[in-house]
């Protein structure tokens, strides 16, 4: 069967060299052309491809922005994560379906608008924010809303839009990231030594992986380099999806060229020719400038053939963008998806470094970690190692949302508590610090005295505070809620559990709840933690597991007596559409 | 310390392997059960289960994909890992709709067999009561995604030993479900009903038409004996 | 002392589960002997005339009568064993949980190959017939249970061995052919 839209998907597949490899790029494509991916599209698209149409749909099922029925003309996405509801995205979402007359989930009449809710969009310092068309819209206000719709239904292009301004918010520059730099100084410094030795200056400096697990890099890199293989890949993870977090958008706007100085590094020190940079879908925005600065680059020599003049090294950085899924900032998950597969995560052994892209040996780096790299490069390894700690080197580029009174980006020297870092960021009357974002620790006042460090309290970046006033169990609630819609769904306990723990958690936060469900709670949370597949099911269960001990008193004001009839069953509601259906009447039945 | 040869321990027992099995393997070699759901012999490793979870110098791995290493200290069967493989399974049982008093291959289900194994007496999580779809346009199998564990053995099957590609994912988190190679249904796939995929679901999910309830109570294959006596009760080659 | 007394009740399902515990055979008279019976369609005592020590249930619950009868019953026993798939999971009548009740109803009374002449038919709608309720609930999703014994119906010696253990106070172990779903 043929439709009349095969010839596009033709001209796009082929554009891509028909190469099923890049079905992320191909999908994206079509969704920019054709709207949205219908079942006829996957058929037509998998014939064109040559491969089965199941792995099409199994692909572009999983990812947030390859819709599978049509939208409307514009899609807006209000981001409802929890420091966007804090600071009003639930209001701002009742000002959109007001003034669309759709709730959410739906489509206008006139198929001008789509309405849907998205996770965080790495925004947090200027929430509410919103996406629309993929233009991001930042601290939106209800009484804003009206007249976006206006605009955009009078042809105004979203980003002339006065809410479609990105503040840089970079509040405290540090010695590391932030200090200004000379293009091209640490690449050359780098090809004056052998790969090991660049190894060996990593290692000196004793930099960790900045994406939160703390792996040492040189070690990363000096197993990568080992494997016995003609081809090995260099990664920069800027897949930032962890909710609260939004420096790499910072680094990324700011600070390219020393992430792009840092994966040429790396990619020296591996022995790799080719580097990608996973770019989160939601930061697409970013795209046409860092394109930019990979030409302008190409141009001095610093990538491409014979870097700096040397024979013996090229080397190149491809982009690519994410669609919208969380789990991907997983490493293995990342790899899949930049395989044109869904993005589950893969079991370890093998580790990427063994077998990653195309089953190469693989390095994934955070992008914060290669911009340290570049920096070792730049300054020596001595010198990097005597900022922070003992273990945890280097400076952090910390990501502060919530009640305080400068949100923003901070590049701080790690060992840095919690108490100064409140001060530093204005923060009074604190209830609770979420370290790490929804899969980190939610840290009670009376830890306020530990340290931000791999050895202490280890974080990606994310900071988000909460004080007094705020419920803490509903936030922590809809970190559950995340977990419920980003759960990549391979495992049982990361699928099935995060939606029970959800069912549970509701159950008592709304008083329906006995001491009995509190255990079930735990041991729902205790199984997700022990028997998921890769770390992000591992630690879904943490807004639980680390507020049901330390903030034990916000569970048990919620606690019932038991009396053996259980609050859960409403038996109103439940005889509700029997009595509908049969025209009744009962007595206390509405 | 031959290099062929790898020694460690499950639950304090000494274990030899070739290096390059993986723990459930060499388990299995020499008698010694891991409860596992998706694993199947002839097929690649899926890791979706997470059943066959044992712990290696005590951190939590499954043995499915993990390889035997010189020296590793294996948990199997203990308590904390029987009741967290319980839990697992009873998150299946509220996941899906499995009505075990009228399915046909009640009595030879792998997930029914391992909540008797594991001493589950019913699920008490709370239950989902998720509406799934059947697909019964093949003349000749159905597939009731109310009785899917996810497993993916189908999935393997159908592309590792029927080299077709009947089965796939659809969607993620808990909308995930299993696809099928057409717009509409099983019928305009190329599966037939003696394709290896058929044989390998764990539960009633895929099931042949018209061929249901063939062995009485009593003599099917968990009535008497638990799912692993089989690999229990074999002799060791040593 | 007096004898412990036990209750018992059937909700939603076939009775099969009553029927096993007669299937008790002879122990039958062993059991006559170490209980005395309060409310039951065994002795067909309507109401409750004491307090009871060990409530039996069987059936899954599917109308507004059955619950509020599992609610009597959680006040008035002590301990409160569900026995069969029906109470433990919904069993078979749950089945229709696959189906929306609406459907359900309509499909039964309004639309069914089976509804003779077409345009005259009515849902049920006596007020003394219960309601149904939107699904087909597992005991324990409205009271709390204290014990489960599986099995459609759990067998004779199921029932016996736990009876017997829950009159002496011992644990509740099953040996692994009594654990059964179906």
């Amino acid at each position: 069967m043929t439709h009349h839209y095969r010839e596009q998907i033709k001209n796009i597949a082929n554009k891509y060299g028909n190469d099923r490899g890049y079905l992320m790029n191909i999908a994206r494509d079509i969704v920019k052309e054709l709207g949205y991916i219908s079942e006829e599209v996957v058929a037509d698209l998998a014939d064109v491809l040559n491969i089965p149409m199941v792995q099409v749909r199994d692909m572009v099922s999983f990812y947030s922005f390859f819709p599978r029925k049509t939208l409307g003309k514009n899609v807006i996405r209000v981001c409802n994560a929890v420091i966007e509801r804090m600071k009003g995205a639930d209001e701002v979402s009742k000002a959109f379906e007001k003034a669309l007359g759709v709730s959410f989930g739906e489509t206008t009449k006139d198929n001008l608008f789509t309405l849907l809710h998205t996770s965080c969009i790495g925004l947090s310092d200027q929430a509410p924010g919103a996406l629309i068309n993929n233009v991001p819209l930042t601290n939106l206000k209800p009484t804003d809303i009206p007249q976006i719709i206006n605009d955009i239904k009078s042809g105004k292009n979203v980003s002339d839009l006065p809410q479609s301004r990105v503040l840089l918010n970079l509040k405290k520059e540090g010695e590391v990231i932030c200090a200004p730099m000379e293009s091209g100084k640490a690449i050359r410094n780098a090809l004056n030594m052998k790969p090991e030795e660049v190894i060996g200056e990593i290692n000196k400096s004793r930099l960790r992986g900045r994406g939160g697990a703390g792996f040492p890099t040189a070690m990363k890199w000096d197993f990568c380099r080992k494997q016995k293989s003609s081809v090995r890949y260099l990664i920069c993870n800027a897949d930032e999806g962890e909710p609260g977090t939004f420096k790499d958008r910072v680094i990324l706007t700011e600070y390219p060229d020393l992430v792009f100085e840092g994966m040429t590094i790396a990619g020296y020190a591996i022995g790799a020719k080719e580097g990608i940079m996973y770019l989160r879908g939601e930061y697409a925005y970013l795209l046409d400038n860092l394109e930019k600065v990979l030409a302008k680059r190409r141009h001095l020599g610093l990538l491409g053939e014979h870097i700096c003049g040397r024979e013996d090294f090229s080397f190149d950085i491809r982009i690519q963008l994410g669609a919208g899924a969380y789990v991907c900032g997983e490493e293995s998950a990342l790899i899949e998806s930049l395989e044109g597969k869904r993005g589950a995560p893969r079991d370890r052994p093998p580790f990427p470094v063994q077998k990653g892209y195309k089953n190469e040996p693989t390095s994934v780096n955070n992008v914060e970690t290669l911009c340290c790299a570049a920096r070792i490069l730049e300054k020596g390894g001595e010198w990097f190692s005597k900022i922070g700690t003992k273990d945890s080197t280097g400076t952090k580029m910390l990501s502060v949302s919530g009640d305080c009174e400068h949100p923003g980006v901070y590049e701080v020297e790690y060992g840095i508590t919690i108490e100064n870092l409140l001060e530093l960021v204005g923060a009074k009357n604190t209830q609770a610090v979420q370290v790490g974002g929804a899969s980190g620790k939610c840290v009670a006042p009376k830890d306020f005295g530990r340290r931000i460090s791999f050895e202490d309290l280890p974080t990606g970046g994310s900071i988000m505070i909460f004080s007094k006033n705020r419920d803490l169990l509903e936030y922590m609630y809809q970190f559950v809620e995340f977990f419920v819609e980003e759960s990549c769904g391979w495992c049982v306990p990361c699928r099935a559990g995060t939606t029970l723990l959800e069912k549970k958690l509701r159950q008592i936060l709304d008083g329906k709840g006995t001491a009995q469900s509190l255990a079930e709670l735990r041991r729902i949370a205790q199984t997700i933690k022990l028997m998921s597949r890769c770390g992000l099911g591992q630690t879904s269960a943490n807004p639980v597991l680390t507020t049901i001990y330390d903030f034990a008193d916000l569970y048990a004001e919620r606690i019932k007596e038991e009396d053996g009839k259980l609050m859960t069953f409403d038996l109103q509601k439940a005889m509700k559409v029997g009595i509908e259906a049969s025209g009744r009447i009962k007595e206390g039945v509405k | 310390m031959s290099m062929n040869v790898v020694t460690f321990t499950i639950d304090g027992v000494e274990v030899k392997s070739a290096p390059d099995k993986t723990i459930l393997q060499a388990a299995d070699d020499v008698g010694i059960y891991i409860p596992r759901l998706c694993y199947l012999k002839d097929l690649p490793p899926g890791g979706h289960c997470r059943v066959c979870t044992v712990k290696v110098n005590g951190r939590p791995v499954n043995a499915c994909t993990y390889p035997v290493a010189e020296g590793i200290v294996v948990e199997n069967n203990t308590e904390e890992l029987h009741s967290l493989r319980r839990n697992i399974i009873e998150m299946l049982f509220v996941e899906g709709n499995h009505f075990c008093p009228s399915c046909e291959v009640a009595g030879k289900c792998e997930l029914q067999a391992l909540a008797y194994r594991l001493a589950l007496l019913t699920p008490q999580m709370p239950y989902l009561y998720a509406q799934k779809e059947l697909d019964a346009t093949h003349p000749d199998v159905y597939l009731d995604r109310n009785r899917c564990v996810l497993c993916g053995r189908c999935v393997r099957a159908s592309i590792y030993l029927d080299k077709k590609n009947v089965f796939g994912f659809e969607n993620r988190g808990i909308s995930m479900r299993i696809s099928v190679n057409s717009n509409d249904g099983l019928k305009d796939t190329n599966l037939t009903k003696d394709d290896k995929s058929m044989s390998v679901c764990p539960t009633g999910c895929l099931v042949v038409k018209r061929q249901g309830f063939t062995i009485p109570v009593g003599k099917r294959p968990y009535d008497k004996k638990p799912i692993g006596s089989e690999i229990e009760t074999k002799t060791v080659n040593s | 002392m007096s004898k412990p007394v036990v209750a018992t009740a059937h909700f939603t399902g076939c009775f099969g589960c009553h029927m096993s515990i007669l299937d008790i055979d002879e122990r039958i008279l062993d059991l006559v002997e170490l209980v005395e019976f309060n409310k039951s369609p065994i002795n067909d005592i309507k109401n409750f005339t004491k307090p009871v020590d060990i409530g039996i249930i069987e059936g899954g619950i599917s109308n507004d009568e059955n619950a509020e009868i599992l609610m009597e019953f959680r006040k008035h026993c002590k301990i409160l064993v569900a026995i069969g798939a029906c109470a433990l999971t919904g069993g078979v009548p749950s089945m229709r949980n696959l189906v929306p009740l609406k459907e359900c109803l309509e499909e039964a009374y309004l639309n069914g190959p089976t509804v003779k002449s077409e345009n005259t038919g009515i849902i049920p709608n006596d007020p003394d017939i219960p309601v149904l309720l939107d699904k087909v609930y597992p005991c324990h999703e409205v009271v709390k249970i204290d014990y489960f014994l599986p099995g459609c119906p759990p067998t004779a010696d199921t029932i016996w061995n736990a009876l017997v253990a829950l009159l002496k106070g011992e644990p509740l172990n099953l040996d692994y052919e009594l654990i059964k779903y179906d």
